[in-house]
């Protein structure tokens, strides 16, 4: 073996050996950081616009790779059901500063914003903050007035300041005509439960996204599951008032003749009949929605 | 061949200490720093948090501006001189070249530091005088040391198969990467079947140079564990030494013109 | 006893990026240099002199053959402890001194460190630079460029030395002065191969040469016998050493490389010469008739379009 081929494969060996090295030593390294050390730097930029003037006409593509780290840690944070996401708001904040236009960050941003832990941020006050930001970026993208009305009706209950998005909203061309009724039914019927239906559904219908439409079939789901509750509540008055007695069973209802027949809820399971006459589902994992499990 | 690998480490170093391109870097450095405390005027209580990381961030990006720019040339030179022929016909070896080039820059970039770092530090003593956790500061500065050793060894291991400028944008276009790298290894986990078992190996290939930097953490005073100290400064060890094998690899096989 | 044995080395450069072909830059090349020997090696520009060196120098591999240097082979490194090589035109470290570039090559040649001084001391002085002091290299005329990159070749004492044009792009004055340094070497009986298309300066120098025209071999001669020989003398080169006994009454004198003989021979013997080498079944590679002057010698061997083949 002449000294240039003895050089080659001692090389070789030890590219193998260092190389398996970095993928161990870089592991320790990721498990030691934790993940979320280079996420907590947003907490020290000065903000948003400084970044971008630093990212030399890249910021399009920074705002990208924000908005992915954004969403990882929002599904991160989902997944291990936590009830703290401190680094939402300013990682989106980041985001939309580096690219106004980015509508997905504002849309979607604001929903993980708004929603009560663990299923969202619990941040409805940041959400609005948000999307108002997105309006002024954006004037003529009607669709984010619905979003801001909708936190305002969903999470913040201020109808008012709903209906006025809504109307706002369909003043901008192009809006979609029910974005009129929308703001008709805030002013009249604000806590009712089909102005919830409606909404949803008109999120169901126009969103092109899988994941915003499963949220949307969840909260319908749970509209109807909530609506069935409150009538079969309403049948075992019914029932106490003529027999005297709580129903231990649906079937004693049905044989009172106040039922048509064993009560299943959206999902096809029976609805639980619980000692003290209150109903409830049998899985309230999906009905994530549903106010009544929740409050138990 | 310890004396020869010393003596072309040397040598190397004496290049680049005699290289006038090296000591407007330093003096840009020293400027901005000095600088600094101008910075600090325009917004109030933030002088040395300015200080800090205008300091620090200009250590590193010049430091790695001078890796690669200097890194480019040494092989490159040396072949396009005939220099290396006068060297490739003594007893040296070409793994000894190529480790001596690389301890040589290594050297370099580290003296290089270790100037920056005492301009840093008068500039902070001026202004806010120095306190207890300004120690930490050097440790953002160790690992700043480290990112060079990786950016050296890639600068080195590409200019040993491409020209001066395309090495250039390999090993910045690589710093870039690498400092992206947990963002890398982000969408390799979002992706799925024989895409994400090669996102995966090109995320370990590519440097990481995110945990190396920690200029924000140090400037609020943040400490940084031991055990990633050791663990930061084992991967750059070892990543460094892959690119040099590298290098060498390419280099033993090449046939030089 | 041989410095320099080459046997049948060669180099093909693969030269187009899609499709590889090969160019061969050395066919096949036999040759040896005797120990104390003076070599030249003739060529016009591009005819593979500097490939040669290169190869023999390590620098670059080559596609066949092997070489011995001092009896070891060119591979070996210990081998490179004992030879010096200035390359074709070299630029240094202009940041250096002369004497920092010398003491840098003492290291890498492994001189010990207290021979170093005294030895850069006595080489700068030979070289005629002895009072240069600390200035850079940047500021060095060609020819006290070359006369320290003569320096350096020798600044370990090697056996053998390689040039490689070292008078290419010199004044007169300056191709005066490495001629001298030259001569010194070889009065202190080192064996010296070096590469020229500068002919004079070849005669002047070398006990023998070679000429080399298109990456191939097409004479070797000693410079006496090319000087004085008149006409009526012919070089016959064959293949088949066995056949040397059989035919020595008709020599001069001759050369064996390998297998490779070359044997000069005064014409009026050349005929029988001749059968009797196809009666030995020896490969007849040429039959050329010797010139006058060197210059004649290698006109007449750059000229050849193709060996003479029986």
């Amino acid at each position: 073996m002449t000294s240039n081929r003895k050089a080659t494969v001692i090389c070789a060996l030890l590219l193998v050996v260092f190389f398996a090295g970095t993928v161990l030593s870089r592991s320790q390294v990721e498990k030691l950081r934790g993940k979320e050390v280079t996420l907590e730097e947003v907490l020290y930029m000065p903000s948003g616009k400084t970044v971008k003037r630093m990212s030399l006409g890249y910021s399009s593509l920074l705002a990208d790779i924000y908005w992915t780290r954004a969403v990882q840690y929002f599904g991160d944070k989902l997944n291990r059901r936590s009830m703290r996401y401190d680094l939402l708001y300013p990682l989106l904040d980041i985001t939309t500063d580096l690219d106004p236009h980015l509508i997905v960050a504002y849309e979607f941003g604001s929903l993980f914003l708004s929603q009560q832990p663990p299923e969202g941020a619990g941040q409805p006050e940041k959400a609005v903050a948000l999307v108002e930001k997105g309006i002024r970026e954006n004037p003529s993208y009607w669709r984010l007035y619905f979003t801001l009305g909708f936190i305002h009706y969903l999470d913040r209950r201020d109808y008012k300041a709903a209906g006025n998005a809504f109307l706002k909203g369909s003043e901008v061309p192009g809006a979609l005509p029910w974005m009129k009724v929308m703001a008709a039914r805030m002013a009249e019927h604000g806590d009712d439960r089909s102005t919830a239906v409606y909404l949803w559904k008109a999120v169901y219908d126009t969103s092109i996204d899988p994941q915003v439409k499963d949220t949307a079939v969840l909260h319908l789901t749970s509209l109807r599951a909530e609506a069935d509750i409150e009538q079969l509540e309403q049948h075992v008055k019914v029932y106490h008032e003529r027999t005297g007695a709580l129903p231990s069973r649906w079937l004693d209802m049905v044989r009172a003749g106040i039922l048509p027949g064993l009560p299943q809820d959206p999902n096809g399971a029976e609805y639980k009949l619980l000692p003290n006459g209150t109903v409830d589902v049998q899985d309230p994992s999906k009905y994530r929605f549903l106010e009544r499990s929740h409050k138990k | 061949m310890i004396s020869r690998l010393t003596a072309i480490t040397l040598n190397t170093f004496r290049e680049a200490v005699r290289d006038r391109v090296l000591y407007n870097l330093i003096l840009f450095v020293l400027l901005l720093v000095a600088s600094a405390p101008l910075f600090g005027q325009i917004s109030i209580g933030m002088e040395r948090l300015i200080l800090v990381n205008v300091g620090l961030s200009s250590i590193s990006l010049f430091g790695v501006i001078i890796a690669i720019f200097i890194g480019i040339g040494l092989v490159s030179k040396e072949m396009e001189k005939k220099t290396l022929y006068t060297i490739l016909s003594r007893p040296v070896r070409r793994w000894e070249f190529i480790l001596g080039k690389y301890l040589g820059l290594v050297m370099t970039l580290v003296v290089n530091t270790a100037l920056m770092t005492a301009g840093f530090y008068i500039a902070l003593l001026i202004t806010n005088g120095l306190h207890k956790t300004d120690a930490l500061l050097l440790v953002a500065i160790y690992f700043t040391v480290l990112q060079f050793l990786i950016v050296t060894a890639l600068t080195i291991l590409f200019s040993t198969f491409s020209s001066p400028i395309f090495s250039a944008i390999f090993a910045f276009a690589l710093f870039v990467i690498g400092t992206f790298a947990e963002d890398l290894k982000n969408f390799a986990a979002i992706s799925k079947g024989a895409a994400k078992l090669l996102a995966t190996a090109a995320a370990y290939v590519m440097p990481n140079f995110a945990s190396l930097n920690v200029i924000a953490q140090a400037a609020h005073d943040q400490g940084v564990g031991s055990g990633l100290i050791l663990f930061n400064t084992l991967y750059a060890l070892l990543y460094s030494a892959s690119a040099v094998a590298a290098a060498v690899l390419i280099f033993e096989r090449r046939n030089l013109k | 006893m041989f410095a320099i044995e080459i046997q049948g080395l060669s180099k093909d450069y693969a030269v187009g990026f899609w499709k590889k072909q090969f160019r061969p830059a050395l066919k096949p090349l036999n040759l040896a240099v005797r120990t104390g020997e003076t070599f030249g090696f003739l060529g016009p520009n591009g005819a593979g002199k500097t490939t040669t060196l290169k190869l023999l120098m390590g620098i670059v591999s080559p596609t066949s053959g092997t070489a011995t240097i001092l009896g070891k082979s060119f591979q070996d490194p210990e081998v490179k402890r004992r030879i010096g090589f200035l390359p074709e035109q070299p630029y240094f470290y202009d940041y250096l001194s002369a004497p920092e570039l010398l003491d840098y090559y003492a290291r890498l040649s492994g001189v010990p460190r207290e021979r170093r001084n005294p030895k850069i001391d006595e080489l700068l002085k030979r070289v005629g630079l002895a009072d240069v002091g600390d200035r850079q290299l940047r500021k060095f005329s060609k020819g006290m460029l070359q006369r320290v990159g003569i320096a350096q070749a020798i600044i370990h004492d090697p056996e053998v030395i390689f040039l490689d044009e070292p008078m290419s792009g010199l004044d007169p004055l300056g191709r005066h002065e490495v001629r001298e340094l030259i001569q010194g070497l070889k009065d202190d009986g080192k064996t010296i191969f070096f590469s020229t298309h500068i002919l004079s300066d070849a005669e002047a120098l070398c006990d023998r040469v070679a000429v080399i025209h298109k990456g191939e071999l097409r004479g070797v001669g000693a410079i006496n016998d090319i000087r004085t020989s008149v006409a009526g003398r012919s070089e016959v080169i064959w293949d088949g050493a066995h056949a040397l006994p059989a035919v020595s009454g008709s020599l001069i004198e001759s050369h064996i490389t390998g297998e490779t003989v070359r044997g000069i021979a005064h014409s009026e013997n050349i005929d029988s010469l001749l059968d009797q080498l196809r009666r030995q079944r020896a490969r007849l590679i040429s039959v050329t008739p010797l010139h006058g002057t060197l210059e004649e010698y290698f006109l007449a061997k750059t000229s050849e379009q193709e060996k003479v083949i029986s």
